[in-house]
This record gives C-alpha cells, structure tokens and sequence, in this order.
C-alpha cells in the first residue's frame, strides 16, 4: 500500500504525469518519457535478467546526461567490486563519484556474521539513505536488490516489509525517483510481495532460453497514471549496456517517396514498371536453395554504391569474403564498394544470438552507418531459432522501422522446395514488392525462373523470365512460350535453333530469288539494247532514204524547170515560179 | 575511549538512534550484561546514526541497534536488543551465563 499523504505531490488536476528519462535506449519511448518522476519503480525478474544494470544505467544517465545526481544503494556488491564490473559497459562510476555525482553505497550484509538478539529496525538504512541523498543532493536512488535483506534476517519479514514501506514512503516524501529491484518469485511479482507497495511503476524482465539461444524480454507491467505499451519488448545487453529495442511507432504515417531506384538489373527493371522499385520499400526475395537469391540482392546492392548511396549488408549464411568471391563469378565488382567505405557487411551466425540481440545489433548498426539501402540475407534465418509468432512480429517491427527510416530494405527468404510460400507468408503482406524466384524443371535441367508476384503502386509484368547467371552478370530474358508450354534452358535453345534454322533458310531463298530476277532484268535490257540497235540502224537507213528520196524530187525538179524554159523563151517571161521555186506543180500549172 | 587498545580487551561500538526509548533499554541492557561479565572493564563507544551517518555508511550498519564487537577479534555483529543474553554472550566470546 502506499500512503498519498507522504507523496504530497498528488492532485485531480494534473494533466501530465511528470516523467524522468532513463536514456535506455526504447525504453523510455514505450514508457513515452521514462519512469515516474518522484516516484519509486519496482524493477523485477529473476536473477541475471539485468535489473541491476537497468537501475545503474537509469542513475548513470540521469548523472551524465540529465544533470540528477543519484544514489546506489545496492546489496549485491561491494562499491569496489561494482566499479571494477561496470567499467567493462564503459561505466566510469569511480569519475561520476569523484565529480559528486554519484555515490555508491554497497551494503554487504554477511548472515554468517551477524547474531541476533532481540528487536530491532532499519532506521541505520534509511539513515544511509537520507545521508547520502543529501551529500550530492540526488535526484534518483536506486537500490538494488531490496530482497536480501530478506534473506540476511530471515526470521523478521513482517518487519522488513514495514521498514522497506517506510523507506518508500521516505523516497516518495523527498521527491527522489527510484528503482527498486526485485528478484521474481514462484507466483509472485517479487520473492517477498514488494509489488504490494511499489504500486506506482513495476517493469518485468525476463530470460528465457528458447532452443539454446537466450532472449530477454521487458515489459511494462503497470504504469499507475500514464500509457504505456504493454507488450514484451526484446533487449539486449551490449557493449553500451542495455538497450531496449527500439520501438517503432507502428502507425502508418511513414512519408512514402515517389523516387524510384534501379534494381541493377535492366531486365528486373523493365520488369518493374520499367523504372525499378520505390525508394523506402521493402522487396522480397524468395526462393528455394541455388536460386540466385543472394545474386539479386547484391545487384541491388551494386546500384546503389553505382548511386553513391551507403549499403548495409546483413549475412547470416556467408561471409564477407564469400559473398565478394562469389558475386566476383558473376561479374560483380563488390569489393570496390567495400573499399570506398560505401558498401557495410555484417555477418553473424545465426546460432550465436538470439533473435532479439541480433536486431538489436541491427538497428544499431543501422544507426551507426545510416544506409540507404539494407539487405537482409536471408530474413528466414532470423525466424529459424525461434518459433513462429515472436520472431515474426519481430521482423515486421523491423521492417516497419526501416520503412519509417525512408531505408529500403531487400529481404531475402528461402523457401522449401513445395510450391507454397510458407517462411515468407507471415512477412508477404507487409512487403512492397515480392519476386519470386523459381526452379523450372524440364528436358533434365533446371533453370530459374523469376517472376514479379506483386509489386505495390506500379504496373508490374506478369511474365516469368528467364533469369540467367553468367560471368557478364544477371539477364533476364523471356521465356519462349511455345506450343508445349514455357522452354528455358536447353530447350528454349534448341527451339531457338530450329527458329533461326527456319530464318536462315528464307534468307536463302530471298537471295535466289532476287539473284534470279536480276538476271532476268539483265537478259530484258541486253534484249532492249538490241533493239534499239536495230531500230537505230533503221532509222539510219530510212534517214538515208528520205534524204535521197528528197535529192532525187529536187534534181528532178529543176529538170522540169530546165525544159519549161525551152518551152516559154519566146513569150513573156513571168516567173512566179521564182517566188517559190519549190513548188514545181505550181509553175507547172502556169 | 582514546586509549591504548589491548588486543585482548573488549571494544565495542553500540549504534543506537537517538535517544529512543527502545535506544535507551538497550544501553542499559549492554551496560549491565557488560559490567557483570567484563568486571576488568571494557570500551563502549556509542553513536547516534543521526549524528554520524557517515560512520553508519562505513560501518556497514543498517539496523539498530547495532553491535560491532571490534576486538578481541573475529569481529561480530550483533543486531537487536540484547534480550537474548546468551546469544550476546557467546557472541562476545564469553562462556554462557551458566558457567559464570
């Protein structure tokens, strides 16, 4: 129970609860601003689960980046040894102490050495307590864990629990945020109920091994006074402590982009509306083992670096050295981008972490490099250690994040050899754009086969291609449908054969017979040449003729004349026949 | 109590909070058990943990009242009002009341 008069800071009125941030990263975005300010918060879960590095990153932080000194009161350690562990998170507690803005109090309550004799309280904690809090005037208090005073006088829990109620209700009058740890019990929150007076803020944490792989979990379990979201969140305890993953608002008010991105394939492309995918959409590509999943991808890897544009590329197959070897084989030059700082690898097993640590480490190194682009390969792998439901809803946080990040994400997923779709099913309808890789067996081989199966917000083909490997790169080509169906491979070539076969043989024909008409052209013109010499030797001829013919009337002519004169010598002579001398009948008429 | 220690003598020092009735009884009940088992003396130091917190802190205390047998060594904690007589005294090294 806790007691509101102490608090003194209640009130109908209050519209906003104040809150102190924690600067644990995701933590204080499901919190919406972090704990209750003024307040203590119960921290529970079973031991290693990382509730003392929560209370000690919450005083950190509030030191480092929020101007709040704070108290550690903590019951697990001695100050030395605390210093000593924490220093390999980078925690530098011994500065923050010297600077006066931490203090460590370690309380090491050793049972074999204590001896009992008759009634007595804490009041020497909460003197601590209060001393401390007033020599570097704290803001926060932590105390970690509050349960082994339980065990240390194992007889009294009746008064420890009033003591603990008092130190509470202390906290609270004075205004200090707290964490308070607890270690989880059997049915309970808490091993000694302390949820019954911590009632303001309980955080749960968990751990669980899950095929070998350990995963940790947050939840907010009640938040008197304030939303928050309710669901476990997956953390993770890295170099830079814990980090709560962070949450993205899965409201739907992401920017789209209009800007459209080559695939580095013409041919996926032309596919594509002709124009490649959207900027800041996910693609899939799924497949079955071989199909040439990795190849697509680092295609679209290449046209971006060809861009300028920075490329985180998650393997959890390959190495870095064999995705550059093998992407060489195909005529893919990566490691120019590797060495021009724009292409990232970041390659894991993974066996090695659990689910939620590798996306963890993923937005981390998201956040680290800022990429354009980012591949996961194969998204399958991700869901393969867990079962089901979990990792899949992590994945579509992941993919929501990524999206509202404006980063385009190519997802690869391999797929059994049956025709359903099932790894990908659960992620299929979240995606934008979906290829579909597919073996197509027949005449002995198998060829791959691609199809777009969905491409939100373009026209895309619905043409399977023929998608084929060489040393030059990928091509897509497409497939020669024929009368028994879809040919790719061998016997798409052999119908080729028989095609170009067929063309040849027109060609052939073509030839003859334009060979054959201009031969009979040539025979026409000989012929027409003849002719016109014949016909010019006649007209010669007939020329010749009428010139004579012409000689002949002319002598004749003047003959004629010649006799006339004789005939009218004596008469008068009236020669009009001299005006036109050429008309002999004329004259002849005179 | 600024005295040469004996390694041998009894030193102890009684955390107490104020000057609390239930403080009060246990002084007294520490100063009776003392003097009739330690009749060579002892050294008593008492502190008020609202006057020295700061020794609370590097004591190691967080209960009171609070004992802390110093010397003669292994150090002993005891915790509680001393009306268990014989836990105290076998805590403080001594043989049990029957015997004395």
């Amino acid at each position: 129970m806790t007691s509101p008069d102490v608090a003194g800071r209640g009130g109908p009125a209050r519209v906003m609860l104040p809150k102190s941030l924690t600067g644990i990263d995701g933590f204080d975005e499901i919190t919406e601003g972090g704990l209750p300010t003024g307040r203590p918060t119960l921290v529970c879960g079973p031991a290693g689960s990382g509730k003392s590095l929560f209370a000690l990153q919450f005083l950190v932080n509030g030191a480092t980046r929020y101007g709040e000194p704070g108290v550690f009161l903590t019951f697990e350690e001695a100050r030395d040894d605390l210093v000593a562990n924490t220093s390999s998170l980078g925690l530098d507690l011994a500065g923050l102490e010297r600077d006066g803005k931490l203090l460590i109090d370690g309380v090491t309550l050793q049972p074999e050495t204590i001896v009992e004799t008759g009634d007595f309280n804490l009041e020497a904690l909460m003197v601590r307590v209060a001393w401390a809090v007033e020599k570097i005037g704290a803001k926060r208090v932590a105390i970690d864990n509050v349960e082994s005073l339980f065990v240390t006088f194992a007889n009294r829990p009746a008064m420890i629990r009033s003591e603990l109620q008092r130190l509470f209700r202390w906290l609270k009058a004075n205004g200090l945020t707290a964490v308070i740890t607890g270690e989880r019990g059997v049915d309970t929150l808490t091993r000694h109920g302390m949820e019954e007076y911590l009632a303001d803020c309980v955080v749960l944490l968990d751990q669980r091994v899950v095929q070998e792989v350990t995963t940790r979990r947050l939840r907010v379990l009640k938040y008197r006074g304030s939303i928050h979201g309710t669901n476990e969140y997956p953390f993770l305890i890295g170099l830079d402590g814990m980090e709560v993953l962070p949450i993205t608002s899965l409201t739907m008010d992401q920017q789209v982009s209009d800007e459209r991105l080559s695939s580095g394939m013409p041919g996926l492309d032309e596919m594509l509306g002709g124009l490649g995918v959207f900027r800041a959409s996910s693609i899939l590509i799924s497949g079955t083992s071989g199909t040439g999943k990795t190849t697509l991808a680092a295609n679209f890897a290449n046209a971006a670096c060809e861009r300028g544009e920075r490329v985180l590329f998650f393997s959890f197959e390959e190495s870095p050295a064999e995705i550059l070897r093998n992407m060489a084989s195909v005529g893919l030059d990566l490691a120019r981008w590797v060495a021009a700082g724009l292409l990232h690898f970041h390659c894991e097993r993974p066996t090695t972490l659990g689910v939620e640590a590798r996306l963890v480490t993923m937005q981390r190194l998201i956040h680290q490099i800022a990429p354009m682009l980012v591949i996961i390969e194969p998204v399958s792998s991700l869901s393969s250690d867990t079962q089901g439901p979990d990792a899949s809803a992590m994945i579509v946080r992941q993919i929501h994040y990524l999206k509202s990040a404006g980063i385009t994400t190519v997802l690869t997923s391999l797929t059994g050899s049956g025709s359903g779709e099932p790894s990908a099913q659960h992620i299929s309808s979240l995606v934008d754009t979906w290829v579909l890789v597919r073996t197509l067996e027949g005449s002995g081989e198998r060829n791959r086969g691609l199809y777009v199966l969905k491409s939100r917000g373009m026209a895309h083909s619905n043409q399977i291609r023929e998608f084929i490997l060489s040393d030059n790169g990928v091509r897509l080509v497409p497939v020669y449908i024929g009368p028994a169906g879809v040919l790719t491979g061998s016997a798409r070539a052999a119908e080729e054969t028989i095609e170009r076969d067929i063309i040849a043989g027109l060609d052939e024909k073509a030839a003859q017979l334009a060979a054959a008409l201009e031969g009979r052209r040539e025979a026409v013109e000989a012929h027409v040449a003849a002719i016109r010499t014949d016909f010019e030797t006649e007209e010669s001829l007939t020329r010749r003729l009428v010139e004579t013919t012409e000689e002949r009337r002319v002598a004749l002519q003047s003959e004629r004349t010649a006799e006339g004169h004789k005939r009218t010598a004596a008469s008068t002579v009236n020669s009009p026949s001299r005006e036109r001398p050429g008309d002999p009948r004329e004259g002849a008429s005179r | 109590m600024t005295h040469e220690v004996a390694p041998d003598r009894l030193h102890l020092t009684l955390f107490i909070s104020g000057a609390s009735p239930a403080s009060t009884r246990a002084v007294r009940r520490l100063r009776d058990l003392c003097d009739r088992n330690y009749p060579d003396g002892y050294d008593l130091e008492i502190v008020d943990v609202y006057q020295q917190p700061a020794l609370v802190t590097s004591r190691g205390v967080v209960a009171v009242p609070t004992l802390i047998k110093d010397l003669p060594l292994p150090i002993r904690l005891l915790v509680g009002d001393f009306a268990d007589e014989s836990a105290v005294l076998t805590a403080l090294g001594l043989p049990e009341p029957t015997a004395a």
